[in-house]
């Protein structure tokens, strides 16, 4: 029947695409090739709703198309229409089916969201990471990396290969914690406290994202999540914790510069707007979680950082003159 | 049929006066709707007041503010003003104007009292540090009593508009189920009070 | 500045209509034109025109709006309208398709069509009616006023706190969202109570419950979601402005408040609100399928018991909205459960119809186009409904663009597809005049690609980890090749809405007359003339079973049955209260907005004094005899 044929036709073709469509994402950022245990739980009820679904699709188009050429009104042809009321089998079956399906559908469901859900580690060990989400900048506290305790912003590293048990805190809006190819999002609330464990099988670099409008710069609320084989997580952990001592006359002149302007947001326990703390800025790979890591972007950020992120909170840092801007970079650049 | 009754006929035999247009009917159904809504309405104030009513911010707790006897005597003021409510609506049907409108000026007292007593409270509990602002508890709390009182505030305007009307025109068909109206308002403001005065003061009182 | 604009209409609006006398002879010719007699309207046909064309006036803005966003996403790191101004955009775009051009749209079609098929006269509360309307009218105005004085709301349509407070969105927008609202929303309410008293009340002899059109049944349903629904959105703006405008702390977590009520609030409003405006669409696609398949509908006592279960579920569910706020895997499995059993009733809706073309013959109008594409369009959000309550899955969809896909099939491919649907099918009884089938096919066709090209790559994007409601993305993450096509697909839509207007341009121009029943219909309001008389049915009709003009027609009779003999017509006075009244509040909503107590104060008490005027007015309407109606009807049979 013909029919039938461009209903393949159709089917398949709409296949292939979906199955090219799948591979085209970033593998850093796609929820459809996810690299974490979380995400690959994921993915396989998407997988397993979307099969179902394209299941009853294909019933409903198989008939949808069928009915439309077979019944369409034919030119020069007058058909007795019968005034049918229904019929109760068929309300039958196409009420019981869909409740087989669901029920399908719904037992992995909820096994798997009390799995997700099991957010406390179970040994004293397992690394702990308070995540605190600002306008527009997340900080990450290590609460127990080889028993040091440390904080970073923008950048959240991680040992591949094991559960990271997230402590999520909110201070001014609500946020929400997305890292699409490791494990779906958690909302950041302020004045309350959520959990959720993360992990990526394999060391790589992963695009965090804040998925919950959030102000004016809420496209722009990126992170990164590194994930390091053990040795180059101690290495890392070990580089965090120890302390940066300026060297040259710039780098600790552009320290003064720091301690006369900067660190009334971004070192002070208690400020009014809390910035990221800066202390190991030199080992960043992004500036405001966006730009790359340069003296050009630095600049630009420093003397008019609402042109990179609308809304952003830091004040314009314009008013030095040439050399100060120079040392202040020095000192931010080198704080390794 | 209904139809044939024009709004200014007074009545002249006793029964469901309220029902006895169409219009008279649409305005009860639609009532009862509108009471529909307006439990959903207290509902969700009532939820917000007891998620918060504990967040009072180092203010007065909830033990420690409400004072039983005052509201004690306001519930009775309600109360019993919504039984002098059923029997104005009783005079109503019984075609006995005179009656109807004493009972109505009675109902109108009682509510008067009540809202004297509320205010009296709303300001004891400003001078107690107890206030819209000061804490989370202070919004929830005056948000859902406050807005049973505007409620009540409404109520009074609406029965003594109606007796001014009455008191123009006379016991019409037209009249009947705007009088009945306001009394299946004013009982909704009292059963509505009931909750608050369970949910909000003796529940407080317990902890 | 607005303040003192405000304060001037005001005044003019007092002195002209209070006083009267002060040129009584303009006041006179005044009530005499058209104007005058559409402001101050009580007849549920014309109240609907007004809703339907100032609810398409706001889609149209709400359009734009669109247009402007997918203008700023067609490439990466564009700066067309960045941060805050799109934030302005998309709160807009969502508040204004949901609340001033679904809903209005919707009640447009309900209020000229329902009472219509139920063979009633008029509704329960014509003036209530046209309260209704004004209030949603001046609160629309308010609402995209913000766009001249003080800045448009930034927070998003669903406005979450804290983002909404204060401290967080400093200006006036979301100010005006929440009064504007506010006013609009007891509107609605408004509504919903008229619509349900008309369909219990006001029903022909032998229009029983299940004898009632589809579409009357899916506006009972509807009603009475309102009624429940609004109530909470009610509260939820109340409170809100409380904390906004009065310094109270419901939401503000630092004084011991919690934005995840707002979220609860919001959603026990919100998710009914879906179904506010997705079950009449059911309702026009099921009268249109019926009707263009030249078949009943099949399984119509399912029909209605599915429509009464949605609407039952639809409260249960809220919280599918808030599965990633971390409420506990317990709350999110029953309320996961829950939304996936919705899928049951809305299957059996979706076979129905196959199952009213299946033996039929199939007649291509535009109508029947749009519910045609309706199908499978709203079969795939559908889908992806049922794939958004699975929560750990949710975990990845949520607040993605694949919630944006999701919603955009449900509301456009299923909403707007029916509201176009319906504004072809119910035209010539609206105007008196058909729409061009021709033109109808452009703008079905060019509105149905252009749609799909735009969300359907939408679904992808949010997989492949873009969030909803950013402003640019960054380039090389694999999202630039889908958001150009969806961005491209935007021109269909475009044209299809500019074919639609002309359309209705030319149908205005054109002089010829639609017939009664142009499209051989079921229903009653097929069986009187095109546009409707003011008393819609000279003698009320005998209904004799489901689709009672249909059933009339095929044992040979030409009209229905009267129910009553020929008499005089009762009809109810116009009035030019309402609109002051909702007036009223509208420049009370302003003075809070822009925190003067003294405007606030003038407009709730200018409400008020309404308010006494309609209680203490007595005016019963008027009578149209016999005579007139047997008069008017000759005079347009010499006419034709």
């Amino acid at each position: 029947m013909v029919s039938r044929q461009r209903l393949w036709r159709v089917l398949s073709v709409f296949a292939l695409m979906a199955l090219l469509l799948a591979g085209c994402g970033d593998p850093r950022l796609n929820a459809l090739t996810p690299k974490g245990t979380a995400g690959d739980m994921q993915l396989d009820l998407i997988t397993l709703s979307i099969l179902i679904m394209l299941g009853v699709f294909a019933v409903v188009i198989t008939i949808f198309v069928y009915v439309l050429i077979r019944y369409r009104k034919k030119k020069g042809v007058t058909r007795e229409v019968k005034q049918v009321h229904g019929s109760t089998l068929l309300e039958i079956v196409w009420t019981v089916i869909p409740i087989i399906l669901l029920a399908i559908l719904a037992v992995p469901t909820v096994q798997t969201t009390f799995k997700l859900a099991a957010a406390q580690p179970k040994t004293e060990d397992a690394l702990k990471i308070k995540v605190t989400g600002y306008q527009y900048w997340w900080e990450f506290e290590y609460l127990n990396a080889n028993g040091k305790r440390f904080k970073t912003a923008q950048e959240l590293h991680i040992p591949a290969g094991e559960k990271v048990y997230l402590e999520i805190h909110g201070k001014d809006v609500l946020h929400s914690f997305w890292v699409p190819a490791l494990a779906g999002k958690i909302d950041v609330v302020p004045g309350r406290v959520n959990t959720m464990w993360i992990d990526a099988k394999q060391p790589g670099k992963y695009q965090g994202k804040c998925a919950e409008l959030c102000g004016a710069g809420h496209a722009l609320m990126d992170f990164k999540v590194y994930a390091h084989s053990k040795g180059d997580f101690d290495n890392w952990v070990a580089q965090q914790t120890t302390p940066y001592k300026p060297q040259t006359v710039a780098e600790k002149e552009g320290e003064k510069i720091f301690k006369q302007n900067c660190i009334s947001c971004h070192a002070n326990p208690n400020p009014k707007i809390k910035g990221p703390d800066l202390s190991k800025f030199g080992t960043r790979e992004t500036i405001a979680g966006i730009l790359s890591h340069n003296e050009t972007n630095l600049k630009k950020w420093l003397e008019d950082p609402e042109s990179v992120k609308p809304g952003a909170r830091m004040p314009k840092i314009n008013y030095l003159n040439d050399q100060e801007m120079k040392n202040l970079m020095e000192y931010l650049m080198k704080s390794k | 049929m209904a139809s044939h009754i024009h709004p200014t006929d007074r009545p002249t035999k006793p029964g469901h006066l309220e029902k006895a247009t169409l219009e008279g009917k649409n305005k009860v159904m639609g009532f009862w709707l509108f009471l529909g809504a307006e439990t959903v309405l207290f509902a969700c104030l009532f939820g917000t007041y007891l998620a918060l009513r504990n967040s009072t911010m180092g203010g007065p707790t909830t033990q420690e503010l409400y004072d039983l006897k005052l509201v004690g005597l306001a519930t009775f003021f309600l109360l019993t003003s919504s039984l002098t409510s059923v029997l104005a609506m009783n005079a109503m049907n019984r075609l006995n104007v005179r009656a109807m409108q004493f009972w109505l000026g009675v109902t109108v007292l009682l509510g008067l009292a009540f809202l004297i007593l509320e205010i009296y409270e709303f300001v004891h509990y400003v001078h107690e540090g107890h206030t819209f602002t000061s804490s989370a508890f202070g919004s929830s709390f005056y948000a859902l009593v406050g807005t049973h009182g505007a409620h009540v505030t409404f109520g009074i305007c609406w029965i003594i508009g109606l007796m001014i009307q009455t008191a123009r025109r006379g016991l019409t068909y037209e009249m009947a189920p705007k009088l009945f109206l306001s009394s299946l308002y004013w009982h909704f403001i009292d059963v509505v009070w009931v909750f608050i005065f369970t949910l909000v003061y003796l529940l407080g009182k317990v902890g | 500045m607005g303040t003192l604009l405000i304060l001037l209409v005001l005044t003019l609006f007092l002195a002209a209509i209070l006083t009267g006398g002060y040129n009584k002879e303009f006041l006179l010719r005044a009530r005499q034109t058209k104007v005058w007699d559409w402001l101050t309207t009580v007849d549920h046909k014309k109240i609907g025109i007004m809703y339907f064309l100032s609810g398409f006036f706001f889609l149209l803005i709400g359009g734009l709006e669109a247009i402007f966003m997918r203008l700023q996403l067609a490439v990466p790191n564009n700066d067309l309208f960045t941060g805050d101004i799109f934030n302005q955009l998309l709160t807009m775009h969502g508040t204004t398709m949901i609340f001033l051009a679904a809903m209005p749209m919707i009640f447009g079609l309900i209020n000229v069509i329902m009472p219509l098929q139920i063979g009633a006269r008029d509704v329960a509360f014509p003036f209530l009616n046209s309260l209704g309307f004004w209030l949603f009218f001046w609160g629309g105005i308010l609402l995209n006023l913000s766009w001249f004085f003080g800045g448009a709301p930034n927070a998003g349509w669903t406005s979450y706190t804290s983002l909404a407070l204060n401290s967080y969105s400093p200006g006036l927008g979301v100010d005006y969202y929440v009064l504007g609202l506010q006013i609009t929303g007891i509107g609605s309410l408004m509504s919903g109570i008229n619509f349900i008293a008309t369909i219990i009340n006001m029903r022909t002899p032998g229009m029983t419950f299940l004898r009632m059109p589809m579409f009357t049944w899916t506006s009972f349903v509807t009603s009475a979601l309102l009624v429940f629904a609004m109530p909470p959105l009610t509260v939820a703006l109340l409170l809100l402005m409380f904390d906004r405008v009065f310094g109270a702390a419901i939401f503000d977590h630092a004084m011991g408040g919690s934005s995840v009520i707002w979220q609860h609030l919001f959603w026990i409003f919100g998710h009914p609100e879906v179904y506010i405006v997705i079950l009449p669409a059911f309702g026009i696609m099921s009268e249109i399928i019926s009707t263009f398949s030249k078949k009943r509908l099949f399984g119509y006592t399912s029909m209605v018991f599915a429509t009464v279960l949605i609407g039952f579920l639809g409260f249960m569910v809220w919280v599918h909205h808030m599965f990633t706020v971390g409420l506990g895997p317990m709350s999110n499995s029953i309320f996961a459960v829950a939304t996936m059993a919705i899928a049951v009733p809305t299957g059996i809706k979706v076979f129905n119809w196959l199952f009213t073309m299946w033996g039929g013959e199939i007649h291509f109008k535009t109508p029947m186009l749009w519910a045609v594409g309706f199908v499978p369009t709203f079969v795939i959000g559908g889908m992806t409904g049922v794939m958004l309550s699975v929560p750990p899955a949710d975990y990845q969809y949520q607040d993605s663009y694949f919630v944006v896909a999701h919603f955009h099939y449900v509301l456009v491919g299923g909403t707007a597809f029916a509201l176009f649907a319906g504004a072809y099918y119910w035209w010539p009884k609206m105007f008196g005049k058909m729409l061009s089938e021709k033109l109808g096919k452009w703008h079905f066709w060019l509105f149905f690609i252009g749609f799909h090209m735009t969300f359907f790559p939408q679904h992808f994007l949010g997989l492949f980890g873009m969030p909803r409601r950013v402003f640019t993305y960054q380039a090389n993450h694999g999202l630039e090749l889908l958001n150009l096509i969806s961005s491209i697909g935007v021109i269909g839509m475009t044209l299809g809405t500019i074919f639609f207007m002309v359309a209705v341009v030319q149908a205005a121009r054109s002089k010829e007359l639609a017939p009664a029943d142009p499209w051989d219909g079921r229903t009653l309001e097929w069986s009187i003339p095109s546009p409707v008389p003011e008393y819609n049915f000279a003698q009320l009709p005998l209904v004799r079973g489901a689709d009672a003009f249909w059933l009339e027609k095929q044992a040979g009779n030409k009209e229905m049955t009267p129910a009553e003999p020929l008499g005089s017509i009762h009809m109810p006075s116009g009035s030019y209260i309402p609109m002051l009244m909702s007036l009223g509040l509208f420049v009370a909503g302003y003075g809070f907005v822009v925190k003067s107590w003294i405007i606030g104060a003038i407009g709730i008490a200018f409400t008020f004094i309404m308010m006494y005027i309609r209680s203490f007015e007595q005016d019963f309407g008027y009578h149209i005899e016999p005579e007139e109606i047997n008069g008017s009807a000759k005079a347009k049979e010499v006419k034709a």
